[in-house]
């Protein structure tokens, strides 16, 4: 009998959501575990570094990583699996771009550690307590990581072979990754496991817009209603779709909520915000510069919207000069 | 001091949770601390994004409970911008919000909880995992779990766009609504957990409270702490997981404090400790008075044993008749056995079982009448739900466009870091004498953690399930001297 | 004496049929201009994607110029009523990564606006001047993605 092939599964800066939609497969699970052999998943079972770095180089084919990097153990974990495994694949929205704790990359760490030790309004620390590396209770001395600065990609830290987008990736994508890796039916490396389309040429609302349309001013959500037909940017409200690769099955479409991008840029794009900008300027109606400005105020948070998924990742990540909230 | 344990479960999810045992010369336990290495900001990064985002960037905090985080968030958004759901939308929410209980606390009783109960505390480490729990119970049964969790899982992401990560609540009501068709099908998924709801307590019922050793666990003073408990209660002091006031009772019982959400800050502060990430709630108007228990600390917990001891009943019949049985089978509320959580989580089930039924029963929630469009100008919003793991609230506050300028997030895993490092340090005094480290210092540690349902550690949930344990002792000298480990 | 000078980069994205052409009159002419420009000849205002703007700043531009042609005087009609639109949604962007709106403009200059140009050209080193140099949190990390969609972006828009 051919020994089956043996896959990995890692995670990172998680939110434990890449896990369950492994889960999800459910009954397909059994499909999965029928095929491979799962020698590592610290969420389900105990592996340490040691037998990581036991394995022959190639003996396992395979690591799926979640999450994205922020401390340096997460760092020697990754360039481990790297070293041992002949495929890596970025495995969700955190891996591939940063994810939403990327957003944290808007903040300095400073920032962070005051406002929620020193600043929140139910904290109580008269002593201005705030978490250190190294302390000493009553004679105690304990240690808590560092966290870096920022949130990293994967491919910020090692080299990556394919990414499988989405937060999460749907299950069947999933499902889908196995297969064609177990088949030896994959694409080039470095490409996304996704179809290589806009979100808005697979959305059920796409004929629903005029060939030609155009933004009067942006809506929101919260203080107003989208019709559940009409493409969300005919509407006025902002929506990813035309600056997002296709293929998470429009699940926040199907909700009736637009967009956030956690697919990432659509094939050809180095930048899923910029692309986003430029999609917007070619929709706009004004024609003065001045209608244009208040046109553009109307859209509220450019920075979260355009990359909710994909600060880490984006051109911009390292421009920020400052050093406040 | 002489010896100092380390224990660092290599799960994580709120940061990985670790622990620290520190002994005296004598070889007995002087102090535990139980650490959360890992902060992520989310109250920080959120500030200037708009407040309607909320339930779509939140749920990130745990991608095991995201549809807690939606839910807290979408009320808050209520509160912020001073709007009321229409009653369909408020019905789907609870629909939602009760089917996610149902699945999660299933999850977590069968595949985590489950092997402490079912396969046994002293059973082969080998076969104290998920597969043994099918082994047990059959693979019928492992498959009805599974079929559960399933249909459960369905239903969420068809009303609410996805069910990791879901995105149907705005304020004042949600995106979208159901059909007849759907309320019909849904309708057998709710049956279908009523049954196996009931199915779970009588299984419970043969394997655990018909075996005097469980019993005798269940009630060891061992896995005891007599602290406040707090939760959501309804008009008539009933548990709710959705919305109502929050009740407060003392170790004794008795009701100290009943307020609306809006009230958190005036009974809740938030203790910092320089060697954890995670703050430790405690009653404001007792005091922090450091990891003790009793009256006089103001230490509480939450999550379904401190919720049910903080109600007077719950609201549906065959949960209430559960919840007797439960309390003299205890003999009497409050009860403090910390392993007694795995019951009250499956009373839990049934109760949201049937609640799932009652609002699938109203027609009314097919209406398209699902969404008040606010008009009042957005200031601070306060959302409070009941998560799994406990309370769960949400405070923002917004300039007058709706854009963030201060959020304020206190979870589950919260109000109960200050208990779970107190029956964590109870466990391993337990266990340690002289010195000498019991092997059975792994599996106590960790059930005393697991019935918390920790959500650094409720990723186990899922497949192969026990918390992989790695306790590494340490000489004064800071010298290695000894390693366990906690898997086969 | 000397003094040391901050000396900007900017970044000029010019369009062939109005722009380039005037500052190549402004040069032609001998108008005098400082010489921190560096011209970038695009077929229109509205092909300058955002995304040529951020990677300028990244590769290490204080200040970016954008000019095309008058309003109404677009050699593919609206070109720069595009870039009408996404300029104030850029600095809006830029704004919230911490640089300043004014180290990126967008003018208007005709063929015939060679003096209009150097005098854009001009004011603009000045205020990028007066901000100082674009300082970048650090370098950024190596990026080892090898995907194609980096490779075919250059042929994309360029
Ligand atoms: S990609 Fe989404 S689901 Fe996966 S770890 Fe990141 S936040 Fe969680
Ligand atoms: S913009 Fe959004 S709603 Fe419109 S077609 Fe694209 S994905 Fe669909
Ligand atoms: S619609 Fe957009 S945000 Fe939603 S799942 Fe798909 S790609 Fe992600
Ligand atoms: S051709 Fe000059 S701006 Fe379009």
């Amino acid at each position: 009998m051919a020994e089956k092939p043996k896959v990995a599964f890692y995670w990172c800066a998680s939110c434990g959501g890449c896990e369950e939609t492994v889960v999800d497969l459910a009954e397909g699970i059994l499909e999965v575990v029928e095929a491979v052999d799962v020698v590592l998943w610290p969420v389900a079972l105990d592996y340490k570094l040691k037998d990581v770095e036991a394995w022959q180089p190639g003996e396992v084919s395979v690591a799926f990583i979640n999450g994205a990097v922020r401390l340096s153990e997460q760092e020697a974990w990754v360039k481990l699996l790297r070293a041992k495994c002949p495929l890596v694949v970025a495995f969700g929205s955190c891996a591939h771009l940063g994810g939403i704790p990327a957003l944290a990359n808007d903040k300095s760490r400073r920032a962070i550690l005051a406002n929620k030790y020193l600043h929140s309004p139910t904290v109580d620390n008269p002593q201005q307590v705030l978490p250190q590396e190294a302390s000493r209770v009553n004679g105690y001395d304990l240690e808590l990581p560092r966290f870096w600065d920022e949130v990293r990609t994967l491919d910020q830290v090692i080299e990556v072979d394919y990414y499988l987008p989405g937060c999460p990736p749907p299950s069947q994508s999933v499902l889908a990754a196995v297969e064609a890796i177990l088949a030896g039916a994959l694409p080039p490396k470095g490409s996304v496991l996704a179809p290589e389309k806009s979100l808005c040429e697979s959305c059920p609302r796409k004929d629903s817009k005029e060939d030609r349309f155009s933004i009067a001013e942006f809506r929101r959500v919260a203080t107003s209603i989208p019709d559940p037909q009409t493409c969300f940017l005919a509407q006025g409200y902002l929506c990813m779709g035309p600056a997002t690769r296709s293929g998470c099955g429009e699940r926040c479409l199907h909700g009736n909520m637009p967009c956030r991008g956690c697919f990432g840029p659509p094939p050809g794009t180095r930048d899923q915000g910029t692309k986003m900008l430029g999609m917007l300027g070619a929709l706009g109606e004004a024609d003065t510069p001045a209608a244009a400005a208040a046109s553009a105020d109307g859209l509220a948070d450019p920075l979260g919207t355009f990359y909710r998924f994909s600060l880490a990742a984006s051109l911009l990540n390292h421009s920020r000069c400052r050093e406040e909230v | 001091m002489g010896q100092r344990i380390t224990i660092n479960p290599v799960t994580r999810l709120e940061g990985h949770g670790k622990i620290e045992i520190f002994l005296d010369d004598a070889g007995d336990v002087e102090r535990a601390f139980f650490q959360v290495p890992e902060l992520r900001g989310f109250e920080t990064f959120c500030l200037g994004r708009p407040a309607e985002e909320m339930p779509r960037i939140t749920p990130r905090i745990c991608g095991v409970c995201p549809t807690s985080h939606h839910m807290a968030a979408t009320k808050c958004l209520d509160d912020l911008w001073k709007v009321e759901p229409p009653p369909p939308a408020r019905k789907l929410r609870e629909l939602v919000y009760n089917t996610f209980m149902v699945e999660d606390h299933y999850i977590h009783f069968f595949f985590l909880g489950g092997p402490d109960f079912v396969v046994g505390p002293t059973a082969p480490p080998a076969e104290r995992n998920i597969l043994g729990v099918i082994n047990r119970v059959g693979m019928e049964v492992a498959g009805k779990v599974i079929r559960v969790r399933r249909e459960c899982r369905q239903l969420i992401e068809t009303v609410a766009g996805k069910v990791i990560h879901p995105v149907f609540g705005v304020p004042g009501g949600v995106s979208r609504g159901i059909d007849e068709a759907q309320r019909t099908e849904f309708l057998k998924t709710a049956q279908l957990a009523i049954e196996f709801a009931q199915f779970a307590l009588e299984l419970f019922d043969d394997l655990v409270l018909k075996n005097d050793r469980y019993l005798d666990l269940i009630r060891s003073d061992a896995f005891s702490h007599r602290t406040y408990s707090m939760g959501l209660v309804d008009e008539n002091n009933r548990v709710n997981f959705y919305d109502g006031h929050l009740r407060v009772v003392t170790p004794e019982g008795e009701e100290f404090a009943r307020f609306p959400p809006r009230a958190y800050r005036e009974h809740i502060a938030e203790h910092v400790e320089p060697w954890s990430y995670v703050t430790f709630p405690y009653l404001k108007n007792v005091g922090w008075k450091g990891f003790v228990d009793g009256p006089a600390s103001g230490i509480f917990r939450v999550a379904p044993l401190a919720r049910l001891n903080a109600a007077e009943g719950m609201a549906t019949p065959l949960a209430q008749a559960a919840y007797e049985r439960m309390y003299d089978v205890l003999g009497g509320r409050p009860a403090h056995a910390t392993l007694a959580f795995h019951w009250a989580r499956l009373i839990e089930a049934l109760y949201a079982a049937e609640r799932m039924e009652e609002l699938l029963e109203d027609f009314d929630i097919t209406s398209q009448d699902i969404r008040n469009v606010p008009t009042a100008a957005p200031e601070e919003g306060v959302g409070v739900v009941e998560a799994p793991r406990g309370t769960l609230i949400h405070n923002y506050w917004t300039d007058e466009r709706g854009m963030l300028t201060r959020v304020n997030l206190v979870v589950a895993t919260n109000h109960n870091a200050a208990p779970m490092a107190m029956s964590v340090e109870k466990a391993a005094k337990g266990m340690i004498r002289g010195g000498e480290v019991s092997e059975g210092l792994l599996n106590t540690v960790e059930m005393a953690f697991r019935a918390y349902d920790p959500c650094f550690a409720c990723a186990t949930h899922s497949l192969p399930g026990q918390m992989p344990l790695h306790i590494t002792i340490y000489n004064a000298q800071g010298r290695r001297i000894r390693t366990i480990r906690r898997n086969p | 004496m000397t003094e040391e000078r901050f000396e900007p980069r900017i970044a000029a994205f010019l369009c062939r049929w109005c722009s380039y052409t005037g500052a190549d009159l402004a040069g032609t002419s001998r108008i005098e201009y400082p010489p921190n420009v560096v011209p970038i000849r695009v077929m229109c205002s509205g092909r300058v994607d955002p995304t040529f703007v951020v990677q300028a700043l990244a590769a290490g531009a204080d200040g970016v110029l954008v000019a095309g042609c008058h309003p109404g005087d677009c050699h593919y009609q609206s070109g720069n009523y595009k870039t009408m639109r996404r300029y104030p949604l850029l600095a809006n962007l830029l704004e919230q990564f911490g640089i300043e709106r004014e180290r990126v403009r967008l003018e208007w200059i005709s063929a015939a606006e060679g003096d209009r140009f150097a005098a854009v050209v001009r004011d603009l080193t000045e205020k990028v001047r007066a901000l100082g140099p674009l300082h970048w949190k650090g370098a950024p990390p190596a990026r080892y993605r090898t995907a194609p969609a980096d490779r075919e972006e250059v042929h994309a828009h360029g």
